[in-house]
């Protein structure tokens, strides 16, 4: 079959390789009928996240056509189903999936002892993403395996098209996620750092759960534009400072729920911590560009909330942790639960609360894919969101 | 917003620049009195060394920032103060002359190769930039936004999820 990858920074071929084939008796396979490139998909092509190998199949937001199914999982699917695969892999027996905590499941990594070593614990396995996740090949392909299948999945009804469902796997309930951990009140302000695919569904997310002012940060006209349409005020962080205007937004005392949907790649501004980061991270001293961190502990109310659904992958320096010590801010962070979320969301996509499908900038056959990581990485013709049809 | 395509050839050309500079100044730091004596310029070794500072600085900007342009024209400012030094130990007193007129050739040449690269990153935005596409009517959304505040205030989020009510800000 052929698949997107991965062969080095900033190197992702068109290959073909072996087929997927049933390994253990709740697997499933999947033949994909479409799959997105996903931000955190960048820190892969960028080599920012440790743990990539040659030969790696790129992908963790996908969804297809069930082809075949290993006898354990024959209770939950069958053949012909149709599903969203979640890019967290869980059994829905461990402790911590009985809690609901599935990107944290304690036995879905089949490399647990490289991250027991870094992490402490492990935390669940995900699709395509570095062996410290259990390196498992992604949904960027032709067909791909889907291990512990009778969970991993959220079967699609008929009559709703795959943009519209495709990103239950990830960025919605990812957005989702980041908004309603920071249990949102009538009364807050909400502020949002990137106006990227996940930081868009955050905006709808936190005016569906109902904050009574969302506001945007970027530097890039046509997001931030997007971001405008979902209801957020913008700030465009090359033109006015941040922590003055969102000081202006809410009388001087800062908004009570911020969050990072920016991750370890912040872009260089005209501050100096982030030319520090900058440089750090290009003489590999530090793994993570932790600005956004920094600019949210410092503007945030006393007593607010920092939720981090912006992905981080090793090390940050120079975080005034003392900032978010005195202050008594709450951090929330994490991989999404995915499945915590998707029957809601669903429910909510088929009563046409919300289409997520406005994210989608640019659909291609997956031999373009290559190409589209480029122009997504670079934020090039008006790229938020690519879709990839195998 | 400034445009920059990374990994093009210009691209890779000023961060190769940024290493060659990063490893200029560290040898002009550690090296600078050799250097000096090397060129007839002993008095000079305290200039040099700022010099190498400099190169260190503009080739880890070069290497960390996302756009290069900026720190080849640095690059460019640092070739012409480096060029008008070495130009003013160029003269019958000094002993090392010739040495000089090989650094002046070596720095002459390395200014060829900032001003082509800075050329073609210039070249490149021209070329490449493209008015932002308006976005305005993707809400995602079936009513204004403002409309749909609060339309999934039932939605299930666990206690977990949840603020402990006593933490949570109180009405004044």
């Amino acid at each position: 079959m052929k698949a997107l990858v991965w062969h080095g920074t900033a190197d992702i071929r068109y290959d073909t390789v072996p087929d997927p084939e049933i390994e253990q008796p709740r697997d499933a396979i999947v033949k994909v009928t479409s799959c997105a490139i996903c931000g955190s998909d960048l820190h892969l092509y960028d080599h920012f996240m440790p743990g990539m190998e040659k030969g790696d199949i790129m992908g963790h937001e996908f969804m297809g056509e069930v082809v075949d199914v290993g006898a354990e999982a024959k209770s939950a699917l069958k053949v012909g189903d149709r599903i969203v695969v979640p890019f967290t892999i869980w059994c829905g027996e461990c402790e911590q999936c009985r809690r609901g905590n599935y990107s944290v499941c304690e036995r879905s990594n089949r490399n647990k002892a490289m991250a027991d070593k870094l992490f402490g614990h492990t935390t669940a396995g995900l699709f395509g993403y570095t062996h410290l996740t259990g390196g498992y090949p992604g949904g960027q392909a032709e067909y791909v395996r889907v291990p512990f299948a009778d969970r991993t999945h959220v079967k699609i009804p008929d009559g709703l098209t795959d943009e519209q469902v495709l990103f239950l796997g990830d960025i919605f309930p990812t957005g989702w996620q980041a908004a309603a951990q920071c249990d949102i009140q009538p009364t807050d302000t909400v502020a949002i750092w990137g106006c990227g695919p996940v930081g868009q569904m955050t905006i709808r997310s936190a005016i569906l759960l109902g904050a009574k002012q969302v506001i945007a940060i970027d530097r890039v006209p046509e997001r931030l534009s997007m971001a405008k349409a979902g209801g957020a005020i913008t700030i465009n962080f090359e033109e006015e400072s941040v922590v003055e205007r969102l000081n202006e937004l809410t009388g001087g005392k800062g908004p009570e729920k911020c969050i990072d949907a920016v991750g370890m790649e912040a872009h260089a501004t005209a501050t100096l911590d982030s030319m520090y980061d900058r440089a750090k991270q290009a003489l590999a001293l530090e793994s993570d560009r932790a600005h956004v961190l920094r600019e949210m502990m410092y503007v945030c109310r006393p007593a607010g909330t920092l939720s981090i659904p912006g992905v981080y992958g090793g090390l940050i320096d120079k975080v005034p942790f003392g900032v978010s010590m005195n202050k008594g801010l709450t951090w929330r962070m994490g991989q999404t639960h995915v499945n915590r979320w998707t029957d809601d969301l669903l429910r909510r996509i088929q009563e046409g609360q919300i289409d997520p499908s406005f994210v989608i900038t640019h659909t291609v056959g997956l031999a373009d894919g290559p190409g589209m990581y480029q122009t997504f990485r670079d934020k090039r013709d008006g790229c938020i969101k690519v879709v990839l049809k195998p | 917003m400034a445009y920059y395509r990374r990994n093009s050839s210009a691209d890779r050309m000023a961060r190769g620049l940024g290493w060659f500079s990063i490893g200029l100044g560290v040898a002009e730091l550690v090296a600078a009195r050799r250097l000096a004596r090397w060129m007839g310029m002993e008095e000079q070794a305290g200039l040099i060394r700022t010099y190498g500072a400099r190169e260190v600085a503009t080739g880890v900007g070069l290497l960390a920032m996302g756009d290069a342009r900026p720190w080849m024209w640095g690059r460019i400012a640092g070739d012409a103060l480096d060029l008008a030094t070495l130009a003013s130990a160029h003269h019958d007193g000094n002993p090392r002359r010739e040495n000089v007129a090989t650094a002046l050739g070596a720095v002459a040449a390395r200014t060829a190769l900032d001003v082509l690269c800075t050329a073609m990153l210039h070249r490149e935005e021209a070329t490449a930039w493209t008015p932002p596409r308006d976005y305005s009517d993707r809400s995602g959304l079936p009513r204004p936004p403002a409309a749909m505040r609060g339309a999934a205030k039932d939605a299930p989020i666990l206690a977990d999820m949840r603020t402990p009510a006593i933490l949570r800000f109180q009405p004044a």
